[in-house]
């Protein structure tokens, strides 16, 4: 203790302090910033895509969801889920599944577009569910992204933060940031309720809410009118910039101010 | 014995033999910088200041500059490029003359210490004297001595009046002290329930199991005033489980306060009031985003973590002829954080 409390002179100490405090912010909002999706389109079903879609399935997911796709202890039924769920589910790379943990996270997706949708054929086959929804139905241009946001503040800031950037749940849970989901993965995840997510179903926020939500969402995220924007995840990167990186430059100075020249 | 410690000042003598005082240590020996002794160290400090002290001169150019060819404008690109240039110049303007400043100050100007004597505080018995015989004179002279009620009345002005600013300033805070209002909502037997914001009312058919809806009182959206008011009190969190999951749709006396499934809460957290809506899906748990506290909406809204005391209040609910939900009657217990007077009818 000594030795450190006699370094603490030195007058390289305020430098390596600011090094310090930069660094762990640096670090924190690496990990912090979630990973992006990637885009899937849409394309209407046939009696082949079912067939090979159920050849993808016993490869790649009857472990888990059991070979009729009616569910294990482990991972719940898909009957009835629809193919929004698998295209959502699928298209941002959360399934299959990599490891077992609170939550799927979206990863770089195993399958391509063509093979998304044969998955998404075979499932929406085991019984009626949401489907994937149309080009036109989730194009942002067509929202009222002034209506979107009052509709966005109710239901979903309060997981998803206030413009989208996501924000900790329980127990490892997180709600993940909004800015580089597509259009039709946001719709698809409000009229499916994926993991941690409650289901916003059509009388819920009818279609065009859903619209106008992705309208607001799409504006967001792009430039900070004030600069750095820090992640836009409010007081814990502010504040760890205020007190670590701010206060720490104030101490540093002072203590330049008030040490002796050599 | 004495020993001389070098790196303090004070002398430390052997144990009880503290002196009566101690020596006056004096002060340090003068250490020359550098820049004293080598005068290309002091040319070379010489320009590094020239060089703040200029930087803060183009600083300042640069934030008169910007403030005219930089306007914020109405997008948020040119909102950000005038704040990141006004910011960085003000910076470097402000900055410029502090470090600069600084750094003369501790390299360049003279360092050399100076001891000035001060002189004895204590005035001589003389001046004491007079000063003592004036203030006996003045206190004479005013004859305020002789004129007791003066004084009282005097004093009783100077204490009383600062309550005529303390008065008005306590009375106007909080405005209303009504704490009537906070018992009620605007809930009563018959309210449809409704979407917030729209004000849709919602139908029991059409909530399904996993969804959750920010509900308000049908109506509200029509309030002439106090509509944020009522709102504050009367917002509620609706959900559909599987009836299989469900712990509790009842109330603690056994009525059955939700309908096949649905179960509608107050959204004012009970510990200090934010709005509790995180809802996971998959663990029934509604988690509050200011102290995380967590009610467990499966099990009547237990307070399963967190510094909540109490668990949400339960909106008892049912449907109407049309298929519509509506509430049985307002909350049956205050919602939101406790008050003093929250337990008195």
């Amino acid at each position: 203790m000594k030795a450190l409390a006699a370094r603490r002179h030195d007058r390289r100490a305020p430098a390596l302090l600011l090094l310090l405090a930069l660094l762990l912010v640096g670090g924190a909002y690496a990990v912090l910033v979630p990973s992006s999706a990637d885009a899937a389109t849409t394309k209407t079903a046939t009696a082949d895509d079912v067939a090979t879609g159920e050849k993808l399935f016993q490869a790649n997911c009857a472990t888990c969801h059991g070979a009729s796709a009616s569910g294990t202890a482990s991972a719940p039924s898909l009957i009835g889920v629809g193919a929004a769920a698998v295209d959502f589910q699928v298209g941002t790379g959360r399934m299959p599944m990599q490891s077992d943990g609170p939550q799927a996270p979206s990863k770089p997706v195993v399958f391509d577009d063509e093979q998304i949708s044969q998955l998404a054929a075979y499932v929406a086959s085991l019984g009626v569910g949401p489907a994937i929804p149309t080009e036109d139905m989730v194009d942002p241009s067509k929202g009222d992204p002034a209506n979107g946001m009052a509709l966005f503040r109710t239901n979903c800031a309060m997981c998803h933060n206030a413009v989208g950037a996501g924000g900790a749940l329980s127990q490892g849970k997180f709600a993940p940031n909004l800015w580089e989901t597509t259009p039709t993965h946001i719709y698809e995840a409000m009229l499916t309720g994926p993991q941690s997510m409650p289901v916003f179903n059509d009388a819920n926020l009818t279609p065009e809410e859903k619209r106008n939500i992705i309208a607001f969402i799409d504006e967001q995220g792009e430039v900070s009118p004030g600069g750095l924007d820090l992640g836009s995840i409010g007081p814990v990167s502010e504040g760890l910039w205020a007190w670590v990186v701010g206060l720490g430059l104030l101490i540093g100075i002072s203590v330049w101010i008030g040490a002796k020249s050599s | 014995m004495s020993t001389h410690d070098p790196h303090s000042d004070v002398v430390v003598h052997g144990e009880g033999e503290l002196p009566d005082r101690f020596d006056d240590p004096g002060l340090h020996e003068h250490k020359p910088r550098q820049a004293d002794v080598d005068p290309k160290v002091a040319k070379r400090v010489e320009r590094q200041v020239l060089f703040l002290f200029t930087l803060s001169i183009l600083g300042t150019i640069g934030v008169v500059w910007a403030y005219f060819a930089l306007p914020p404008g109405e997008t948020p690109d040119s909102m950000r490029t005038s704040n990141v240039v006004l910011g960085v110049c003000l910076a470097l303007s402000l900055l410029g003359i502090g470090i600069g400043g600084n750094h003369y100050i501790k390299v360049l100007m003279s360092n050399r210490e100076y001891v000035e004597e001060r002189h004895e505080q204590r005035s001589s018995d003389e001046t004491r004297e007079i000063a003592v015989q004036m203030l006996k004179d003045g206190a004479q002279d005013s004859g305020l001595s002789r004129r007791g009620a003066l004084v009282g009345a005097g004093l009783t002005a100077l204490a009383l009046f600062p309550l005529a600013i303390v008065v008005p300033l306590i009375g106007n805070v909080g405005e209303d002290w009504n704490v009537r209002k906070f018992k009620h909502t605007m809930w009563k037997k018959g309210t449809r329930l409704a979407t917030d914001p729209q004000g849709r009312p919602i139908k029991a058919s059409d909530v399904t199991i996993g969804d959750v809806w920010h509900v308000i009182p049908d109506g509200l959206n029509e309030l002439e005033h106090g509509k944020l008011d009522e709102k504050a009190k009367a917002i509620v969190l609706l959900v559909r489980l599987d009836p299989r999951d469900l712990k509790s749709d009842q109330s603690p006396a056994g009525e059955t306060w939700g309908y096949d499934g649905i179960v509608a809460y107050s959204k004012v957290c009970t510990h200090v009031g934010c709005p509790v809506a995180l809802y996971e899906q998959q663990t029934h748990h509604l988690l509050c985003p200011c102290h995380q506290s967590t009610f467990d909406v499966a099990d009547a809204c237990k307070v399963v973590f967190g510094p909540a005391k109490r668990p949400l209040p339960q909106l008892p609910i049912t449907v109407d002829d049309e298929g519509y939900l509506v509430a049985q009657s307002d909350f049956h217990e205050p919602v939101g954080p406790s008050f003093w007077e929250r337990a008195t009818k």
